[in-house]
């Protein structure tokens, strides 16, 4: 079935660079550095980089960080943890703005 | 040889290929590389198939009905074998070698002809109740105890070796403990293993030596003395498994991708002989596994002069792609 999203699209990644290749090396050369070790480990970094591919909810970034996160030595336990996290502050984001919702209301109601 | 008669010759020779990638032979040639043996000091012995449990990474496909074993003859062998060569290590596997009931004879043997001798356990055959005298044993000849514990994980550790065998391997580690095995300070040498519990490569060694130890010890209570993490080797059940998930040419193809040329240096079958429950030689035990025997031929130790000469060729597969993958496998 035709689907915008497909997995061998994932190792294609690099041929962004195709027209734009300074551009594309720059980022890939960032992109690099930010996920080697640092004050961080890679592990956490790993563990990191899979919630938020949650929460942006990019299927390639949920594919090679699950991976990733296994190679670095998490477990599924812990990265359940993690998305259960971006979780909390996705949801908490939106309840948050109930309190705004309030303010107006109160201000709009007898 | 040329790039398409290796390329024939290991589509005739192997086990069923997976499709899409090079095959092991021709990316050596592609280096210019060649897969000899050096000085070979250490023999490994794998006294038998049979084992308590069917591990899903199992590359010999070890097993409860499995019913090859040494028996009393190969395992005189195997120490005469020890006493013409001189090995500094002698490494004894399976299955699970607490069931072969000539591990105890030769241990003693060996313990004397060898300075180091290792014995790998699942932990649970160990420490079955049935086997206090094997854990004596060890303690009194200096045996390390080279121990499979993929995961401090429950769940992880069970889906890969069996349900509850997280809860008694920990059982036999504070055991181990207990008898000095992996303590601070102790000449009694506890080393772990630790495989990856799916279709992917293991973390960095020395990363995850720290965080088990930390863990273990925190949460657990347990110690040891070294780590080390290996990746899975795609062959017998580990193999059928990759089958079975759809996972088989997209692991063959993570390991090809990560061939380090470096790694070649450190390869174990450059400086190791393994022979068979039933006194076959191998390179290694992973061709054990695949039935490729040393150097490519038959031959059975009783029928070796002495270690085999440096510079022998090593017999190849595309499950040799496990051991040059990233840092490599020793």
């Amino acid at each position: 079935m035709e689907t915008y999203y497909k997995p061998e699209d994932l190792p294609k990644f690099e041929e962004i660079g195709k027209e734009a290749q300074e551009l594309a090396t720059k980022f890939f050369d960032y992109y690099g550095a930010v996920f080697s070790e640092g004050e961080l480990t890679e592990r956490e970094k790993s563990l990191i980089a899979l919630a938020v591919a949650h929460t942006i909810q990019c299927p390639y970034c949920i594919d090679a960080f699950t991976r990733s996160c296994l190679e670095k030595g998490s477990n599924v336990a812990e990265m359940t943890e993690a998305v259960h996290v971006v979780t909390a502050i996705r949801g908490g984001a939106s309840l948050v703005h109930g309190i705004q919702m309030r303010n107006i209301a109160e201000k709009l109601s007898m | 040889m040329s790039p398409e008669a290796i390329i024939q010759d290991s589509n005739s020779n192997s086990e069923e290929r997976s499709s899409d990638i090079e095959p092991f032979k021709l990316t050596l040639y592609r280096h210019g590389l060649r897969l000899e043996r050096e000085k070979t000091s250490t023999l490994q012995v794998n006294v038998g198939l049979l084992c308590n449990q069917r591990c899903k990474h199992c590359h010999l496909s070890a097993g409860p009905t499995r019913r090859e074993n040494m028996d009393q003859e190969t395992a005189e062998q195997v120490i005469s074998y020890a006493e013409r060569c001189s090995f500094g290590v002698v490494d004894i596997t399976g299955g699970a070698p607490e069931l072969n009931p000539y591990l105890p004879y030769l241990v003693e043997k060996l313990s004397s002809l060898t300075a180091k001798v290792m014995v790998r356990s699942n932990l649970t055959a160990l420490n079955d109740g049935a086997r206090d005298h094997l854990i004596e044993l060890f303690r009194e000849h200096g045996v390390v105890v080279v121990a499979s514990f993929p995961s401090f994980n429950e769940a992880q550790l069970d889906s890969q070796r069996g349900e509850g065998v997280f809860n008694d391997s920990i059982t036999a580690l504070k055991r181990l403990n207990t008898l000095g095995y992996g303590r601070d300070g102790s000449e009694l040498e506890l080393d772990l293993i630790s495989n990856p519990t799916g279709a992917f490569l293991p973390p960095s060694q020395s990363q995850t030596e720290k965080r088990f130890r930390q863990v273990l010890r925190e949460r657990l209570g347990v110690e040891f003395t070294n780590l080390f993490s290996f990746a899975n080797v795609p062959l017998g059940r580990f193999r059928t498994w990759l089958k079975q998930t759809g996972n088989l040419d997209s692991y063959m193809q993570r390991l090809t991708s990560k061939f380090n040329p470096c790694a070649m240096e450190g390869v174990m079958c450059r400086s190791l002989v393994s022979v068979s429950w039933d006194g076959y030689l191998y390179d290694c035990d992973f061709n054990l596994a695949r039935g490729l025997g040393m150097g490519g031929k038959r031959i059975h130790i009783s029928d070796m002069a002495g270690p085999p000469e440096p510079g022998t060729t090593i017999a190849v597969a595309d499950h040799c792609y496990t051991c040059t993958a990233g840092a490599g496998f020793t």
